[in-house]
């Protein structure tokens, strides 16, 4: 089975992301399932970057602790990452720049033979990567020409000579399998609100769902899609809350400290029950934190947030393909319930690169809720068996649209009544019930692996890949519900049924899913945990799963 | 249309002799004059924040967001954003307004988004019992402050000018005439208008006297002039004693916001073709 991973460093601003991106797309062009991790520090030039690529016969979404390939564009690359080598793995460095045992690829003689400027180092590597581990020059050509097309004659020439540069030491087979789309997270996320008819997006950037922002902007570019960077993230929400009143369909990017920022108006959203959708990205907390490292810690900030009680929907996607799938049933359900409803992600998912796979664009419900009266004055408010009244978006003849962020009446007028509290008050929880039961109809809880495992990991999120990764060659079952709220205990209890032993695998210091469970009688047997900001690497967990199990 | 179908049966629950009245009186009017002219009734949407000025939304017959303390801005921007056949207004506190929302305020003046924002200004929080707001007098004693506050308020006339703001008015509760003309105008302007309108409060601060004494009727002010607008705005400093002037101290046409915005409907086949296009980049 081919499995290589080919770590790609250098310093922050010399292009690390794109250059591991490049070498992504050499595996996925020679037919293998691949995945991108990205480390990078919160600064913007000098710092330390790296990608790690990890190219497998099978989909995989989670680093190995070793990697075969080193791709050297500084020093640092090689001095840092001693502990992530083996004996076999091999170095290429720039010449120029670094010094090791390994191949050398005098990148500066190469650009200034060919008066290439300093920037197309880059592919001069990239060049020597294909050169030593066998990779036909004619791939390159193919991902040059499609990702790269600015300087396309002096990137391939540069290329060329650092592919002749080096010997072959690996041979990596071509597989029969055709190109797949290569996504980051935030990119799926995108797609997949835009499947769920995103119209438009607003955010204040925040680590690490900027790049949702940058690429949806990218979108609008040639497509009617009204995305807005306004001055903060307060801002950010209440103009979601104007252009879904309006009629919509609006999310919006953030990560935990803009999200408290959000709370006032998201608990406004469970009033007046104009639908917002939150695309929240978790990072290591608390407060400023690890900005640029990732985190499982706001789960329960999430299901809390904001003052009164009120139904929501989150999902907690666990790779790129459910993010696409789930952005868009959030963004549908949000609408068809009238609830605000968060997608929760974190700095693995928003910015892992991964080919993004069948089930990423489902079908979507129609959402309609035809309750109440459709003739006579329209009231925003009508009180409905399905807690869910006819949403109508100004203008409206004849009628008024009133939106109230008081207690209301029917018609959205403010009233003090008890009795009018009250009714309003379970109308919302009936309206919690129909969203029970639309996320029910929707397999809100998966399992994988094999059926009467006697061990089954519990997890949530994007510690999904590499705990299937592991339970698979441990024989375990892996079990994730996608929805937190509103919780499907019942269908988590039957997914755990016949599992003698329950694994929480968490990247946060309190096991937040655990608790979540215990508050609904599951039993969780035991809980690995891991909180530095970096994700499971597959032995890692491998090892912490024996401690335990 | 009648003057009473804009009128929601609502109980006014407003002191006697609360300068809202007044403020409701002329923007209803306004709003009929716009209907007259042919703007749809339905296409005028009315956001209030939280204070006693926001029951507005509770008493006009028409399209409203009530929302929460600070934050009508955003969101009338938000609704022009989805429809700019919308005419979006805001009526909003001087604690909304100055205080906890300060920064919308400068940045839809910076932005030059098309709605109209109407502030309250009674210079005093009313329905949170007569605390001190921005724009209150140095020495204010409110209950926050039974000493008198020890910071001077601000000019929120010069803050929008210094912002961007392309339509500047002042207005008062005890000049209706006036009023009703510039909300008139605030909401016919193509882009951001912001009228100040000095309001008193019958219960907590009552400074008729004070507008009645130093008030009057700005004349002879070409409008188009930016360093006299400068000036105009500087005679008061909303603390002193000093001749207060009413009317449009600047008003100056520039991009609209909304409409460097796409305003297109999709149909779902065309969305699923720009997906699979961007999908296709990515292999």
């Amino acid at each position: 089975m081919a499995d290589l991973s080919v770590l790609t460093g250098g310093r922050a601003g010399d292009g690390i992301n794109s250059a591991g991106l490049l070498v992504s797309h050499l595996f996925n062009r020679m037919g293998y399932f691949t995945y991108m991790y990205f480390d990078y520090p919160s600064l913007i030039k000098g710092g330390h970057n790296f990608t790690i690529t990890r190219a497998a016969d099978n989909p995989v979404g989670a680093c190995r602790e070793r990697v075969d390939v080193v791709l050297a564009l500084n020093q640092d690359t090689i001095d840092f990452h001693r502990d992530l080598m083996h004996d076999g793995t091999v170095v290429i460095f720039d010449s120029g720049k670094a010094t090791a045992d390994g191949q050398g690829v005098p990148v500066q003689e190469i650009l200034k033979t060919e008066q290439a400027p300093a920037v197309m180092g880059n592919s001069c590597m990239i060049g020597a990567l294909a050169g030593a581990t066998g990779i036909p020059f004619a791939v390159i050509e193919e991902i040059f020409r499609k990702q790269i097309p600015r300087g396309l004659e002096k990137n391939l020439a540069v290329a060329r000579k650092g592919y002749a540069s080096v010997k072959q030491v690996y041979r990596v087979e071509q597989r029969v399998q055709e190109p797949l789309p290569l996504l980051s997270g935030n990119e799926a996320i995108g797609l997949g609100l835009l499947h769920g008819g995103l119209e438009a997006f607003v955010a204040y950037p925040m680590t690490p769902t900027s790049n949702l922002l940058h690429f949806l902007a990218g979108v609008a570019e040639d497509y009617p899609l009204t995305v807005v960077h306004p001055e903060n993230e307060i801002s950010v929400i209440l103009m979601a809350h104007g252009l879904a009143y309006a009629g919509k369909r609006t999310a919006v990017g953030t990560s935990g400290g803009g999200f408290c920022l959000m709370t006032e108006s998201f608990s406004m959203a469970g009033t007046n029950e104009v639908p917002v959708v939150v695309v929240m990205g978790q990072r290591t907390g608390p407060s400023t934190g690890l900005p640029t490292y990732t985190g499982q810690t706001d789960l329960h900030f999430m299901l809390h947030a904001g003052q009164g009680e009120f139904p929501r929907l989150v999902v907690a996607p666990g790779d790129a393909t459910q993010a696409s799938a789930w952005s868009a049933r959030a963004l549908s359900l949000a609408w068809s319930c009238q609830v605000p409803a968060i997608i929760l992600v974190d700095k693995t998912l928003c910015e892992g690169i991964t080919p993004l796979q069948d089930g990423a664009f489902p079908p979507l419900p129609d959402g309609g809720h035809p309750d109440g009266p459709t003739s006579g004055p329209y009231r925003r408010y009508t009180i409905t068996d399905s807690g869910i009244s006819r949403m109508l978006h100004p203008p409206v003849p004849g009628s008024a649209v009133k939106v109230n962020s008081y207690v209301h009446d029917e018609a959205g007028i403010t009233t003090e009544r008890a009795d009018l509290t009250i009714s309003m008050t379970e109308k919302r929880l009936r309206k919690g019930e129909t969203l029970r039961r639309e996320t029910g109809a929707l397999d809100p809880v998966v399992s994988f692996g094999r059926g009467g495992a006697a061990t089954t990991l519990l997890c949530w999120g994007s510690t999904l890949p590499v705990c299937r990764e592991v339970a698979g060659s441990l024989g375990f079952r892996v079990v994730q519900p996608v929805v937190l709220s509103p919780f499907p205990g019942e269908q988590l209890k039957e997914a755990l049924s016949g599992t003698e032993r329950v694994i929480a695998v968490e990247e946060n210091a309190l096991g937040q899913l655990r608790m979540l469970c215990a508050r609904h009688d599951i039993g969780v047997d035991a809980a690995v945990l891991k909180f530095d900001g970096r994700p499971f690497a597959v032995e890692e967990l491998g090892r912490r799963l024996a401690e335990v199990a | 249309m009648s003057p009473q179908t804009l009128i929601t049966d609502a109980r006014n629950t407003w002191c006697p002799g609360c300068g809202n009245f007044t403020i409701q009186f002329a923007l209803r009017n306004a709003i009929q004059k716009l209907v007259e002219e042919g703007v749809p009734l339905e296409n005028i949407v009315l956001v209030t924040g939280i204070g006693c000025h926001a029951k507005m939304a509770d008493y006009l017959n028409i399209n409203s967001f009530y929302s929460i303390h600070g934050r009508t801005i955003p969101v009338a921007t938000g609704i022009k954003l989805a429809n700019p056949d919308l005419t979006v207004l805001c009526c909003a506190g001087d604690g909304d307004a100055y205080a906890e929302g300060l920064d919308h305020l400068i940045f839809a003046a910076k932005r030059n988004s098309d709605i109209t924002v109407i502030v309250h200004n009674n210079r005093v929080y009313g329905l949170t019992t007569g605390q001190y707001t921005p724009t209150s007098p140095l020495g204010f004693k409110g209950r926050s402050t039974p000493g008198g506050t020890v910071e001077a308020p601000f000019n929120p006339l010069s803050l929008m000018l210094t912002s961007g703001a392309g339509f500047i008015a002042r207005g008062t509760t005890r000049r209706m005439t006036g009023l009703k003309d510039l909300i008139s105008r605030g909401l016919r302007h193509r882009g951001f208008a912001f009228i100040d309108v000095l309001q008193i409060c019958a219960s907590y601060f009552n400074a008729s006297e004070l507008y009645d004494r130093h008030g009057y009727d700005l004349s002879g002010h070409d409008p188009a002039d930016f360093e006299a607008a400068c000036r105009k705005v500087e005679e008061w400093d909303y603390n002193r004693d000093a001749p207060i002037a009413f009317g449009l101290f600047y008003q100056h046409e520039k991009p609209v916001f909304e409409d460097q915005f796409p305003h297109l409907r999709v149909a779902s086949a065309e969305r699923e073709k720009a997906i699979t296009k961007i999908l296709d980049t990515k292999r």
